[in-house]
């Protein structure tokens, strides 16, 4: 199970059949809460927990609107997953709009920095085109793993299990 | 504190807030069941148990199908541990992922402050 430190101050919920929503508030200003999520030296720091299998080998982001990402995980330097889509909207420090264009079906994530005395109350919207992309929608990367590395591990597994 | 009950959280506990919907709930884990013989069961008005079934169809608790004249009812398709283990799986990640985050913004807030001394 993961860290259950701070499991209280992040809320999950589905907003509707085809939005997830998810909020919290961290303790900093939102001009500096915004530049973790804008500037790529800060949002890789982040985005993919030390837990995770996979390294994020690069983060491209030109955070403004039409602009573009392209996030690169893998292992042993072999990309495995390439996240990739559009900003549709920026407003420096308040609002980031991207697609998700690596699958069909992608969501439109929307982060909106709402100023709370000092504090930042973050809520990010996924919204997706059915109910059932929601249903389906991986989480992380140990969602989007490829299947060759669940197959590996798998195998692996057994082989443990076996000797 | 703002509540964070998901809204149809909020719609199956109220609709398990009730004796005879419990009732019907676990009357409807055995057998599917018309709204007559449910009303027959638990001793009520045919407007009673549909309020019932009507309550629990919007959680998405029961189903029902009206084949006829009779109206069938089935245990929803939702399953609430299903729901709960997807809600709990993208919490997990989410919250792994801005603890990170957070601990990016605490080393920001120290290199401010310590830009800030520097200056004075």
């Amino acid at each position: 199970m993961g860290d259950r430190k701070s499991d209280g101050r992040t809320a999950v919920d589905r907003g509707s059949d085809r939005e997830l929503v998810v909020t919290r508030i961290f303790e900093a200003p939102v001009k500096m809460v915004f530049d973790a999520w804008s500037k790529p030296e800060l949002f890789k720091l982040w985005w993919a927990p030390k837990s995770n299998p996979f390294a994020l080998l690069s983060c491209e982001m030109d955070v403004r609107t039409g602009g573009g990402y392209r996030l690169a995980f893998g292992r042993d330097g072999a990309e495995a997953m390439v996240f990739f889509g559009k900003y549709l909207e920026v407003i420096p420090p308040a609002r980031i709009v991207w697609t998700n264009d690596e699958g069909e079906d992608g969501a439109v994530t929307t982060v909106t920095f709402e100023d709370r005395d000092g504090r930042t109350r973050l809520v990010m919207r996924e919204l997706y085109p059915s109910k059932e992309a929601l249903d389906e929608s991986f989480i992380g990367m140990e969602d989007a793993m490829p299947e060759q590395f669940a197959q590996l591990d798998d195998l692996l597994a057994s082989l443990a299990a076996s000797v | 504190m703002v509540q964070y009950l998901p809204a149809h959280l909020d719609a199956s506990f109220a609709a398990l807030s009730d004796a005879t919907r419990r009732g019907v709930l676990e009357q409807l884990g055995r057998a599917d069941a018309s709204i007559t013989e449910l009303a027959d069961r638990f001793h009520m008005t045919l407007t009673g148990m549909k309020k019932h079934v009507g309550v629990l169809e919007q959680a998405g608790l029961v189903t029902t199908e009206k084949v006829g004249r009779v109206r069938t009812c089935r245990l929803g398709l939702r399953d609430l541990a299903a729901e709960a283990d997807w809600i709990a799986r993208r919490r997990q990640v989410w919250n792994q992922r801005f603890d990170a985050l957070d601990g990016v913004i605490e080393t920001l807030k120290r290199q401010e402050t310590a830009d800030g001394r520097q200056e004075e």
